[in-house]
């Protein structure tokens, strides 16, 4: 089970109201196959996140988890222990600058 | 009995306002898809019920949606109206939010490439849909005008999106170039008077007509004078910001240029500037009176460097005589220290008996005339800067 979190703007266009879900992943956990799993139980978001038919992150979002940034990781890369684990989240950030 | 309803798209969302046909008391209804761009909505003319609205973010990119009871609930299509979009039934599958530039059928490649800000030929990118254009006959067919600049179909209500590519592909294309707010095909006219004909306009590229039904293209500038562009000929590369029709005399077409007002008698093969007395003639919007053709309006703005109205004064210039001969229209609107813009898709019309006219301003002002300009009210003054405005009359 993964845990992750959406920015307000695609939680409102899901009609999610909590601000993390879960999905399962068969396989092995990579920010690809969430997005797989994200877009196949909430398919309005496909395009939101990557591009639909590049598959390419779009570039105002970020994906963040333990500390980390691994929006230029290879989308097959493998997730941190902590986030298979489901003791930590899977950040998915819209970079909205404030100030 | 008669009303109104006023489709206002703005930078965070979108809003509904509706009265009845005396147009003195409105309700207010929004805002929809919240913190996001709506660029534009428009009602069907064939079923006033069914409304699209193009909901897009520089971050989350395009969305669209559809209403089905007349912007009360809405969903994407793919989803029945009134289901939740996340259930396992039902489900919108995101194709309605799918837009996808046709490529060569001979070598798989991009059709074509445009000139970019640095000179450069460069590919298509999907950006955002500019403008929403629903078929005067068929709730289920609306077409897209979008940013790289395309036109798309839909035959299904959204659920689906095909581009037709014979405006791209018809050999201009490496000559487009993108205007300050990016190279977008944002004004989609329909004839009323036969179905194959329709007129669009992209900045920077100029007017095209197709005469059948969107297979091929011609450009329709001959006339159009842009001081940038070296080849006064030029068959392409004008920054068109807005045409405008009167359907019972589809053969004249009025055009505000980014500078130039200009009006064509002949569906666009010749343009003649009717600029006249206008105290500028750069602007954005134009629109025709509901029931006299040769009455427009448009709200002149004071340059492409400085896009707010002249002296701070907020006019609407109306001409009765089809151009060239221009009255200021002032009564209402604030005639000092007014530093607003009206954007290209932000003036609308209904056509009660007294033409009703309206226009929203990006300091969020939605202002409506129900005599035809002679007096102005606002019906909002507060809400986020406005990007469209259009209107249904309902009877």
């Amino acid at each position: 089970m993964i845990r992750v979190m959406l920015p307000p703007h695609l939680r409102g266009l899901a009609r999610i109201s909590s601000a993390e879900i879960t999905l399962e992943i068969s396989g092995a956990a990579t920010v690809r196959s969430v997005l797989d799993a994200l877009e196949a139980s909430y398919p309005m978001l496909q395009g939101t996140i990557r591009d639909h038919v590049t598959q390419q992150r779009r570039p105002f979002l970020r994906f963040f988890a333990c500390e980390e940034d691994l929006s230029h990781e290879s989308p097959d890369t493998p997730l941190p222990e902590a986030v298979v684990a489901g003791k930590e989240p899977l950040l998915i950030v819209g970079a909205i600058a404030g100030g | 009995m008669s009303g109104v309803r006023v489709l206002v798209g703005t930078h965070k969302g979108a809003f509904i306002l509706s009265s009845d046909g005396k147009r003195t008391k409105w309700d207010v209804s929004g805002p929809h898809f919240t913190g996001w761009e709506v660029y534009h909505m428009k009602g069907s003319p064939a079923d006033p019920n069914r409304l699209y609205a193009s909901q897009t973010s520089g971050w989350f990119g395009q969305v669209i949606q559809r209403s089905d009871d007349g912007g009360k609930t809405w969903f994407q299509p793919g989803t029945p109206a009134g289901e939740p979009t996340t259930g396992p039934g039902g489900m919108s599958k995101g194709e309605s939010n799918k837009f996808v530039y046709d490529t060569s059928a001979e070598t798989g490649k991009p059709l074509t490439t445009h000139q970019f800000y640095d000179g450069n030929q460069h590919p298509w990118e999907f950006k955002r849909v500019w403008h929403l254009e629903p078929s005067l006959n068929d709730p289920n067919t609306v077409y897209a005008g979008v940013e790289d600049a395309a036109i798309f179909r839909s035959k299904d209500g959204g659920k689906s999106w095909q581009e037709l590519s014979g405006l791209r592909g018809h050999g201009t294309g490496p000559k487009w170039q993108p205007g300050a707010g990016g190279m977008c095909l944002h004004t989609i006219v329909l004839d009323p008077s036969n179905p194959q004909r329709m007129f669009i306009a992209i900045s920077a590229a100029g007017a095209f007509r197709t005469d059948d039904g969107g297979k091929t293209w011609k450009p329709i500038n001959r006339g159009l004078k842009s001081q940038y562009i070296p080849d006064p000929n030029a068959e392409v590369g004008h920054c068109v910001h807005r045409i405008a029709m009167h359907k019972s005399k589809p053969g004249v077409l009025f055009m505000q240029k980014h500078w130039d007002v200009m009006r064509s008698d002949n569906a666009g093969d010749q343009w003649t500037e009717v600029s006249g007395n206008l105290p500028t003639d750069f602007g954005f919007v134009i629109d025709v009176h509901a029931h006299e053709p040769e009455t427009i309006y448009v709200v002149p703005i004071k340059s492409d460097g400085e896009h707010f109205p002249l002296d701070g004064k907020l006019r609407v210039y109306r001409s009765k005589t089809g151009g060239n001969e221009w009255e200021a229209l002032t009564k209402g609107l604030p005639q000092k220290d007014c530093y607003v813009n009206v954007l290209r898709d932000a003036m609308a019309v209904d056509s009660l008996d007294k033409c009703g006219i309206y226009f929203g301003t990006t300091g969020g002002q939605v202002y409506a005339s129900s005599d035809s300009g002679e007096n102005w009210e606002p019906i909002v003054r507060d809400l986020p800067a406005v990007l469209s405005v259009e209107v249904q009359t309902l009877t």
